[in-house]
């Protein structure tokens, strides 16, 4: 039994001393059978479960997680929510994900800080004010919002911008998405992992997957782990940047490379930017906590490699093209940094749908991106399992589209050129 | 009685009295002071406010563990925010003010949060401000909430403008680097010198001697007082010319390859920071160890201060820190601090026993009185038999950790010891990486010698140890939180954020058990302190409360920096004019006296278009336009990419990486042509010459060179390393101008009177050496305006007189904007306009450029797939506006209707967008959906809620037979 929160809960506690608060969820020993296996307790995964138990009836579900839940890329990343990209199929993902993200505080009952304080996208050069127009375009056409801002309207809108014409890359104008803004990315994890245990699925923690069983026809039939044999005839693999090792156990090869991306987080500053700036130029991208501190996150690591540690200096490009946008936050002093493991595909979209193991599915690819994602990854899959077929919004993310060719390539315009 | 200077005594310098001011009061300290060591002097007994709750704080500690003192120090672009005053060396005129609490940090109004603290606990916030909503109405919390909790949160003030400080990046090359110079690092670097080692030695402080700086009682050394010993070894270590020596400088990081990231801030010179990047082939971390605060409620009044920090204020700075102590320790190890309290003539009116506690403590702002009970058999205070002290101080230690920070953020492993009471490193780091000394679990001063000695294996006995403590009588284990459950709310684990016994307690009942997550939830460890009086207690109250063991349930991960490093430090000497340095060709003071408006193309300034006084961009483009068709036009194409590619198997390597063939192309003759990425789509275009059998000169576009070299060099160097080929990038060896009109030949030929243009003697798409200008030229026959063009390129210096004897010779110089218009005109693409890493060669219409006859090359199995052979791709095409006199947005998409309802289906966009005047109307390119089957049909171009009419065409507007390259 599960408490619900509000405003008045925490007062009644308050005056028991809090000690009538509940357990947000149980820790359940693994069962030896269940109807799905989740394998990755991050965003994604937790929410594949929480929408297979609540859209679609199946609770008979683990989520198998290695470490403690959420200790992966959820954790790792800078929190950015917007949906304002280029192509059909993924403003399509990500708006779905948009829309759930405004009602996910009070669908999970926990405040998930979405923070719609707006996305800005600076353009610095001619060709990214070409781009720049032309995804607002897009964007508005399939009912995303966005906006296109002139020089004076991203100051007006952001006075931190220096948007002087002498500047080394001087600021042409700015998309902006409004609705876009930020989410506190434990309370994402934790809610999904809540709501999804109220629905009765079991989350396993410290249980790391070190084989997967196939049946004699081949099809998937469950998982080895730490903490025993799991059988199932349907799964899931939703671990992010170790996508490739469990796709190596299953016996099948994605199309990703595993690298490490690093973020950051300066000491809390008194509040100075309420919106999220992102500069492709000068390769910046910025926002401010609620506590203060700014959350940056670094250029990827060029080695690939599992070890959620990076190298210095992709720390120190980012702290030089940080003091280049924000001159101002060159006194400012880095408190952490750290680094996720990205799995990146060819196209930088990810991958949801059938593998080629029968009963088996995936959920990988999102890159430096995927935080965002995490409910419309999570509700597609869920789709995915339920009816054993993709839903038209993750059906364009087949794994299947590295052989017909079918790419959505979301890196934009790589090359600026005359 | 309070705290003042004593008479005599500390390694301060009292004939260097030093002015400073503390939230706008004036007050003095010596050199030699830190901040924290001077206000504690001035009996500034509250030295800021804390996150959540805006309780009074006063000096924990006189070290990096700080977590209380955090200040503002300047103000405007001088400002620093966040810093530490245990950090910060007094200096003449320093002005220092809290970074919480309004109006001040005495009278804070914020306080009124801590009258009823208990619905503010751990994780409050994710149980409210949740109310259910509509799509795209801004809720409570987006209206109302977060502002509010932003603009009450924060520390620090960001400084105003452009830093005045600036910052340098060095590298250095050692056999071994030494963190740390204490005792055990002394040892380590005399050692490692004395076996013939290049060394290197950072120590964080502004003195070596480590232990030695504050404390009492520790063994004579070589026959010296430790500290003179410390400061004798420094100075031979200093003196070593094999040695690199540093004060003043802390290893903030560990990456992988032993590579150390050491800050220094240099005491004087140009830079206010400099970062060392220390490469060793051992490295020696003799970081010391980190004493814990004990938990009890009201360990948070100001005048509890860590043990070791009473003692340094007292032996290090000649501070009185107190008149009446309390000393609080869960270890044996309390002679030196009673000592130097006797010393000081400070009174020590009780001290809490093994079977004792204390309860709470008493008084505003400052410590009065301290309450100590015995523990019952239960191992819970007797509250009935609690008595109470008078006292201004509380000494209390909680055991030492190992500074692991180092060893663990490389990806080393800790694990807890019981012997030890404190975690110490269990493997799992580089090789060739060592902890010594305290940081080794080693805290006895003899101990720490030799293993700092000892860690460097070889060479001459390391020093003796005469006397004092042999060993730490009692390293303690952590105690338990043993407060009485309705107390337990006071009893501070986590300073800076107010985490305190009960929110760990709550968070374990809410099922947070694992260490990260009970530290994410509370927040515990997460402030600028790192957490480092933190974690342990956390890390015990979390095993207090679920019934484990500590070493069971592990400290949470640490991650680089181990302190603050500025923003601008990292970005070292990559700021102004040198982040990104703009690049320019050697014409480009030519282009500025024309009156060019430059344009950013990659780092580099491209002359968009020539301005005479008054002539706005359009008439100037114009101009340009008519120049080029009418007469002759120059344009500065020395920030085109080139590559030489030389080698037997050159022309084998980019018949691969090519669409067409390149083995067939005369030597003497060049050849257009474009290269895939592996997904079949186009990645970059440019003309290729053959300079000789084994010899090519290859161009790319201007912003894409460095990208075409790595890629070219990653297929060469991992994919097909038998080929015998070199790449070198020579793009800054030769300056260009392409001379482009009816007239090029004209004017070609008054600059190379000897060279014969005829079509016959000079065809198109040929290259020939020649004396330009008196120059030795290299001259290739292309075009990318249609009309009859050279490329003159001679050796970069002489790019200037090139231009010169061009302009000279009668043509127009003309800038990007026209160049764009003329080959536009022409239907040619740019690499970045017309193609997006989703255009095949097929849908620019370039399927003449693929060869069917050669082997493979990147992309052509890609191009097969069914996805880009299936119909409804986007192909290249023209598009001419209705209304003649419209100029389509670039980046407009194309719609079949004017009224698009979204999701409206989009057939395409404009790519390039253009007035032209040879045609007298607006034009564009554009990439539709089956654009090839739609000429003649009516679409819309719509941007920004604007729909323009436009009829699909060809994309050759101008000259579509060619005749003009050979007029």
């Amino acid at each position: 039994m599960q408490d619900r929160f509000s405003a008045g809960r925490i007062l009644r506690e308050a005056l028991g001393g809090n000690a009538g608060w509940r357990p947000w969820r149980r820790n359940p020993e693994p069962k030896p059978r269940y109807d799905v296996i989740i394998v990755g307790g991050g965003g994604h995964g937790l929410a594949t479960a929480y929408y297979l138990a609540k859209l679609h009836g199946i609770a008979n579900v683990a989520v198998i997680e290695k470490g403690w839940i959420g200790g992966g890329n959820a954790g790792r990343n800078t929190t950015i929510v917007r949906s304002n990209y280029l192509w059909d199929e993924s403003a399509a993902i990500y708006e779905h994900g948009l829309k759930l993200w405004e009602g996910l505080s009070a669908d999970l009952n926990i405040n998930v800080m979405f923070s719609q304080r707006g996305v800005l996208n600076l353009a610095h050069t001619l060709h990214d004010v070409r781009e720049g127009m032309r995804r607002v375009n897009a964007n508005q056409l399939n009912g995303v919002d966005a906006e296109w801002l002139d020089a004076p309207g991203v100051k007006a809108f952001c006075p931190l911008i220096d948007i002087s014409a002498d500047a080394r890359w001087p600021v042409l104008g700015a998309t902006l998405q409004r609705r876009g803004g930020t989410a506190r990315h434990d309370a994402v994890v934790w809610g999904y992992a809540r709501a999804a245990d109220r629905l009765g699925v079991d989350i396993i923690e410290n249980a790391e997957v070190t084989a997967i069983l196939r049946d004699g026809q081949g099809r998937f039939d469950g998982v080895e782990t730490t903490r025993g044999t799991i059988k199932a005839r349907t799964g899931a693999l939703v671990a992010a940047g170790h996508s490739s090792i469990l796709a190596a156990m299953a016996g099948f090869r994605l199309p990703i490379e595993s690298h490490p991306l690093q973020a950051l987080v300066s000491e809390p500053l008194k509040r100075l930017l309420d919106c999220v700036v992102m500069s492709n130029q000068v390769h910046v991208y910025v926002s401010q906590s609620d506590k203060g501190e700014l959350v940056m996150g670094a250029g990827i690591d060029a080695y690939t490699s599992y070890t959620q540690r990076g190298a210095l200096h992709v720390i120190e490009d980012q702290m030089a093209a940080a003091c280049a946008l924000f001159p101002m936050f060159s006194r400012v002093r880095v408190m952490r940094t750290w680094a996720g493991i990205v799995d990146v595909c060819p196209d930088a979209s990810p991958i949801i749908g059938a593998t080629p193991v029968p009963g088996l599915y995936i959920n990988c690819g999102w890159g430096t991106g995927g935080f965002k994602a995490t409910p419309s990854s999570g509700w597609t899959l869920a789709h995915t399992i339920a009816t054993g077929a993709p839903h038209p919004l993750n059906a364009p993310f087949a794994l299947k589209r590295f052989e017909t060719g079918a790419l959505i390539d979301e890196h934009g315009a790589a090359a600026v050129a005359h | 009685m309070t705290g003042s200077r004593l008479p005599a005594g500390g390694l301060i310098d009292r004939t260097k009295p030093i002015s400073f001011t503390f939230e706008g009061r004036a007050l003095t300290g010596y050199a030699g002071d830190s901040v924290a060591s001077a206000l504690l002097a001035n009996d500034v007994r509250i030295v800021g406010r804390s996150f959540k709750r805006h309780r009074p704080r006063g000096l924990l500690s006189l070290g990096m563990e700080e977590p209380n003192a955090i200040l503002n120090v300047g103000t405007g672009a001088h400002a620093a925010p966040n810093r530490f005053a245990t950090e910060l060396p007094l200096a003449q005129g320093l002005a220092v003010s809290p970074t919480r609490g309004w109006p001040s940090s005495r009278f804070d109004l914020g306080g009124v949060l801590d009258l009823w603290p208990t619905p503010l606990a751990a994780g409050f916030y994710y149980k409210t401000f949740i109310g259910p909503r509509l799509p795209g109405v801004r809720d409570a919390w987006n209206r109302l909430w977060e502002p509010l909790l932003r603009s009450l949160a924060g520390q620090g003030r960001a400084p105003e403008g452009v830093d005045p400080d600036a910052y340098d990046h060095a590298h250095i090359e050692v056999d071994v680097a030494v963190v740390g110079a204490g005792l055990a690092g002394l040892a380590a670097a005399e050692a490692a010198l004395g076996r013939g080692a290049r060394v290197a030695l950072f120590e964080r402080d502004i003195r070596p001697g480590g232990r030695a700086l504050g404390r009492d009682g520790d063994p004579r050394i070589d026959d010296a007082a430790p500290l003179a010993w410390a400061e004798g070894a420094w100075a031979r270590i200093a003196d070593n010319p094999r040695a690199t020596a540093k004060l003043r400088t802390t290893a903030f990081g560990l990456y992988d390859g032993r590579q150390l990231a050491v800050y220094e801030l240099p005491v004087d010179g140009p830079y206010a920071g400099r970062i060392w990047h220390v490469r060793a082939k051992e490295i020696v971390i003799a970081a010391g160890a980190l004493e814990r605060p004990m938990t009890f409620p009201g360990n948070d009044r100001p005048g509890v201060m860590l043990a070791s920090a009473v003692e340094a204020a007292i032996r290090r700075y000649g501070v009185r820190p107190g008149g009446q102590a309390v000393v609080f320790l869960n270890h044996g190890d309390g002679a030196g601090l009673r000592q130097a309290l006797n010393a000081a003539d400070i009174e020590i009116v009780a001290e809490v026993g093994p079977d004792e506690t204390v309860t709470g403590t008493q008084g505003f702002g400052r410590l009065q009185s301290v309450d100590i009970a015995p523990l019952g058999p239960d191992g819970l205070p007797r509250m009935d038999a609690r008595r109470r002290v008078p006292a201004d101080l509380l000494a209390t230690s909680g055991g030492w950790s190992p500074a692991l920070a180092l060893h663990l953020i490389q990806g080393g492993r800790q694990a807890w010891s019981e012997a030890d009471g404190c975690f110490i490193a269990a493997g799992g780091g580089q090789d060739g990486v060592r902890l010594a000394g305290a940081a080794n679990a080693r805290f006895s001063a003899a101990a720490a010698l030799a293993d700092g000695h000892g860690s460097t294996a070889g060479g001459a006995p390391g020093p003796k140890t005469t006397g004092g403590d042999a060993a730490p009588s009692g390293q303690g284990l952590p105690l338990a939180p043993i407060a009485a459950e309705r107390l337990k709310r006071q009893a501070f684990i986590d300073f800076q954020h107010d985490v305190t016994v009960a929110d760990i307690g709550l968070a374990a009942r809410e099922g947070f058990h694992a260490i990260e997550h009970a530290k994410r939830y509370t927040t515990a460890g997460m402030g600028t302190d790192q957490g480092r009086t933190a974690q342990l207690a956390t890390a015990a109250a979390l095993a207090a409360a679920t019934g484990r063991e500590i070493g069971d349930i592990g400290l949470s991960g640490l991650r680089p920096p181990v302190t603050p490093v500025p923003f601008g430090a990292l970005g070292g000497w990559r700021r102004g004019a040198l982040f990104a340095p703009v690049r320019q060709t050697p014409m480009h003071r030519r282009h500025e006296a024309l009156g060019a408006v430059f344009e950013d193309v990659g780092d580099w300034k491209r002359a968009r278009y020539y301005a005479a006084p008054g002539e706005a961009m359009a008439p100037a483009v114009a101009r340009e336009c008519r120049a080029v068709r009418t007469a002759v036009g120059a344009l500065d194409v020395s920030t085109l990419g080139k590559i030489a590619v030389a080698g037997p198997d050159a022309a084998a390597f980019l018949n691969r990486v090519y669409t067409n063939r390149m083995d067939t192309l005369a030597v003497g003759a060049c050849r257009y042509g474009v290269m895939l990425k592996d997904d079949g789509m186009v990645f970059d275009d440019g003309v290729v010459a053959r300079l000789g059998p084994n010899r090519f000169h290859v161009t790319t576009t201007s912003g894409g060179a460095a990208a075409v070299l790595n890629w070219l060099e990653d297929w060469r160097q991992t994919e097909w390393p038998d080929l015998k080929v070199w790449l070198a990038s020579v793009t800054e060896q030769w300056a260009g101008v392409a001379v482009a009109g009816p007239n090029a030949a004209r004017t070609l030929a008054a600059l190379a009177p000897e060279l014969d243009l005829s079509d016959t003697a000079f065809p198109h798409l040929t290259w020939r050496d020649a004396t330009a200008a008196g120059l030795s030229a290299r001259i290739f026959r292309v075009s990318f305006s249609g009309e009859r063009g050279y490329e003159i390129n001679v050796p970069w210096r002489h790019g200037e007189a090139l231009w010169d004897a061009v302009l000279a010779a009668g043509a127009i110089p003309y800038g990007t904007e026209a160049m764009h218009v003329l080959r536009a005109e022409k239907g040619f693409i740019v690499v970045g306009h017309e193609t997006d890493g989703t255009v095949t060669p097929v849908d620019l219409g370039l399927s003449w450029l693929i060869s069917a006859k050669k082997g493979d090359f990147i992309g052509k199995r890609a191009l097969a797939r069914p996805a880009l052979t299936a119909p409804g791709r986007k192909q290249l095409v023209g598009l001419e506006p209705e209304d003649a006199s419209v100029v389509l947005d670039e980046g407009a998409q194309i719609i079949a209707t004017a009224t698009p309802r979204p999701p409206e289906p989009m057939l395409g966009h404009v790519a390039s967008s253009y007035w032209s005047s040879a045609l007298n109307r607006g034009f564009a390119l554009a990439l539709v959906k089956d654009g090839r089957a739609r000429h003649g049909e009516r679409l819309f171009a719509w941007s920004l809620g604007v729909a323009h009419a436009v009829r699909v065409r060809d994309p050759v507007f101008y000259d579509p037979k060619g005749a003009r390259l050979h007029a």
